[in-house]
């Protein structure tokens, strides 16, 4: 109507994000190029991206807009007397060395063993600041969708694309569609972040995800800490889902203040500002949208060979139905209908870029507190990061830990992935904190059942499988 | 990156759904700097026993497996991790095509860069070709379809779909940087304003 203006469309967070990131539209035969602002890199991704550099004879474009850690890699343990370093493989050493040369040939920062950041690249980005809301963040890692937890449009890519930002600091992307899952309601006490997103992706399958960007909505999420909302958006993935985000709001602008690469002072405020206009306009479309109520969401625990197969800690394993599922029961050595409480434990690991920050380790800590980790479970506890190492010392959580039988590790990767030597034997089973319950995913003929740090902890004492309400009460202090 | 045009040859048939980049690929052969010999690994929590001996009776250690260039494979293929190493495997071990009724979003885009092809079906096309281990099909990336023989000897074609840059790129063995390296002007004029 003439003399009035044009009424904007709503759009998503994620629309937002997409639009402000075009270097070069959708075509109908080509796809768009999007600018990254912040591109993480590890060891073992990255080598072959840095060759393309190399191969084209160019440099990398952002220096100032990629950050370098040592994660996958690196071994848990500390060093001999002489300093070296216990690596797995010669080749693990090798990897990381790689990395270093690569680093400083192409003039990237990069978080060595000194420096005292060091940590898991999904853990170490939002304690340093630089992930912050309305950038766009790739690392070849599928756990890249951690960062949305801060209103970020964050996922993983392959190593051809690696070398792609490095050399153009741009992605070739097609727009995946979009989901809103509203999680209203409110968690039960002792139901955490990671009992949220097993119960959201048994509910939409490991495949549930796939071709979609996921939007979390709703009372129980706004209620979730940073930590927890990166627990939320880590485990996206494990739907199928590349990237899962979150809508910036108090809570996470009060943990980016502060922090050494986020804005600061009057920058800070005006940032902090335009943070809190990212969240999707009322009315915005979304391709697909699920409310769930949170309130009924009990602790879960996995009992198959992807994160999708779960049960709340009680239920009995289910019967399989398809041949894929009997043949996940076999290899986990369960069989339908019987309970998961018999099951005996042989291996707990509290870590990973999922549940390795300093809220996940006082959660096992204070289950721990005053028990004994039962004598035939080895218990592995790996913080995130060199600074979730520190905070948690000077908390005095590692003497709890190692009080009750517990090892006490330094920063990475470890068990979760188990390409450092930190392995779960053929046969045994483990409970652990991290995201995938894959066939040989921690050491090759592994058993892994996913949990929260307060269930494996709960685990490690009784010995077997069970939950925090299972175990005697802890003794008094002295 | 290898051009691919058309192929008809035997399928090799993996059921199970869900196969992720950890069968795939095990993380302990990602310590490697380069992709050399990747091939050599591939599935080998599946078809290598703990001393790196082939298991007797997996249909991955049948001669046929090694000339066989497609892969049908259960629904929801490549999920997981988003290591290339896992694309790069299939290759190396001599796939061209991997069919599924689903395949994970971050391993097709990785195929699709290093030049192996992923070809999704519908599910009772799909279905069929679970039954057909061995027999020979034709895909054919120019008309977009899998054309498959009856028992009569009467053949079927079912058409697919595949983002049309990455069917372009893959038709001509093209390099995607190349298109990426051309957007510089945009690049830079966006590098402006930041």
């Amino acid at each position: 109507m003439h003399g009035e203006k044009p009424v904007s469309e709503p759009e998503s967070l994620f629309d937002k994000l997409w639009k402000s990131h075009l270097v070069k539209a959708q075509t109908d035969s080509t796809p768009a190029v999007i600018y990254i602002d912040l591109h993480l890199v590890h060891e073992v991704t990255s080598p072959q991206g840095f060759d393309l550099l190399r191969a084209k004879g160019i440099g990398v474009r952002r220096p100032g807009r990629t950050l370098a850690t040592l994660d996958h890699s690196t071994p848990t343990l500390p060093p001999d007397a002489e300093g070296r370093r216990p690596y797995y493989t010669s080749q693990a050493r090798r990897q990381v060395q790689t990395l270093r040369d690569n680093c400083r040939e192409f003039g990237i920062q990069l978080h060595d063993w000194d420096s005292p950041s060091r940590g898991i690249v999904h853990v170490m980005g939002p304690e340093l600041g630089a992930t912050q809301p309305g950038m766009t963040i790739v690392c070849g890692d599928s756990h890249t969708s951690t960062h949305g937890a801060f209103g970020a449009l964050a996922f993983g890519i392959g190593t051809t694309e690696v070398g792609h930002v490095l050399a153009k600091q741009c992605l070739l992307q097609t727009k995946p569609k979009s989901m809103r899952i509203k999680l209203e309601g409110k968690l039960a006490d002792g139901v955490t972040a990671k009992d949220m997103a097993l119960n959201i992706i048994r509910y939409l399958g490991m495949n549930g995800g796939t071709g979609y960007v996921i939007e979390y909505a709703g009372k129980a999420v706004r209620a979730l800490d940073m930590e927890g909302r990166m627990t939320l958006c880590n485990l996206t993935i494990e739907a199928g889902a590349r990237a899962g985000m979150i809508a910036p709001d108090q809570t996470t602008i009060d943990y980016l203040r502060g922090r050494p690469m986020a804005p600061q002072g009057a920058d800070f405020e005006r940032a902090a500002e335009k943070w809190l206009q990212l969240a999707s306009d009322a009315g915005a479309d979304f391709d697909s949208e699920i409310t769930l109520d949170a309130s009924l969401m009990r602790p879960a625990i996995t009992y198959g060979t992807d994160p999708g197969m779960s049960v709340a800690i009680g239920e009995p394993v289910p019967q399989a139905a398809t041949h894929s599922q009997a043949k996940a029961l076999r290899y986990m050595g369960f069989s339908g209908g019987q309970s998961m409480q018999e099951r005996q434990v042989d291996v707990v690991f509290v870590g990973s870029c999922t549940n390795g920050r300093i809220s996940d380790l006082r959660a096992a800590a204070n289950v721990l507190q005053g028990r004994q980790v039962a004598p035939h479970v080895q218990m592995l506890v790996v913080p995130g990061s060199e600074s979730v190492r520190k905070q948690a010392e000077s908390e005095g959580l590692h003497a709890t830990i190692l009080a009750a039988g517990a090892e006490w590790r330094l920063p990475g990767c470890s068990m979760c992935l188990a390409m450092n030597g930190d392995l779960v034997p053929a046969g045994s089973t483990a409970v652990s904190t991290s995201n995938r319950n894959f066939e040989g995913r921690q050491g090759a003929g592994s058993r892994t059942l996913l949990a929260s740090p307060e269930t494996a902890a709960a685990c490690a004492v009784l010995g077997r499988v069970g939950s925090v309400a299972d175990l005697e009460p802890a003794r008094e202090a002295g | 990156m290898e051009a691919f045009k058309k192929l008809t040859g035997p399928i090799l048939v993996l059921e199970q759904e869900n196969i992720d980049t950890d069968q795939i690929i095990p993380a302990r052969f990602l310590t490697a700097t380069d992709f050399d010999g990747i091939g050599d690994h591939l599935f080998a929590d599946w078809r290598l026993d703990a001393d790196g001996n082939p298991v007797p009776g997996h249909v991955l250690n049948e001669a046929r497996a090694r000339r066989s260039q497609i892969l049908v494979a259960g629904h929801n293929f490549g999920c997981g991790s988003s290591r290339e190493h896992a694309p790069h495997a299939l290759l190396g071990f001599g796939f061209r095509v991997v069919i599924s009724s689903q395949i994970a979003d971050i391993f097709r885009n990785n195929s699709q860069n290093v030049g192996l092809l992923p070809v999704v079906l519908e599910a009772d096309q799909h279905a069929r070709l679970l039954e057909m281990d061995g027999e020979e099909i034709c895909v054919d990336l120019e008309q977009c379809e899998v054309s498959v023989r009856d028992a009569d000897g009467s053949e079927q074609s079912w058409p697919f779909s595949i983002d049309p840059f990455a069917r372009h790129c893959l038709l001509r063995g093209l390099d995607r940087f190349d298109f990426l390296n051309q957007a510089e002007d945009a690049i830079v004029a966006y590098e402006k304003n930041l």
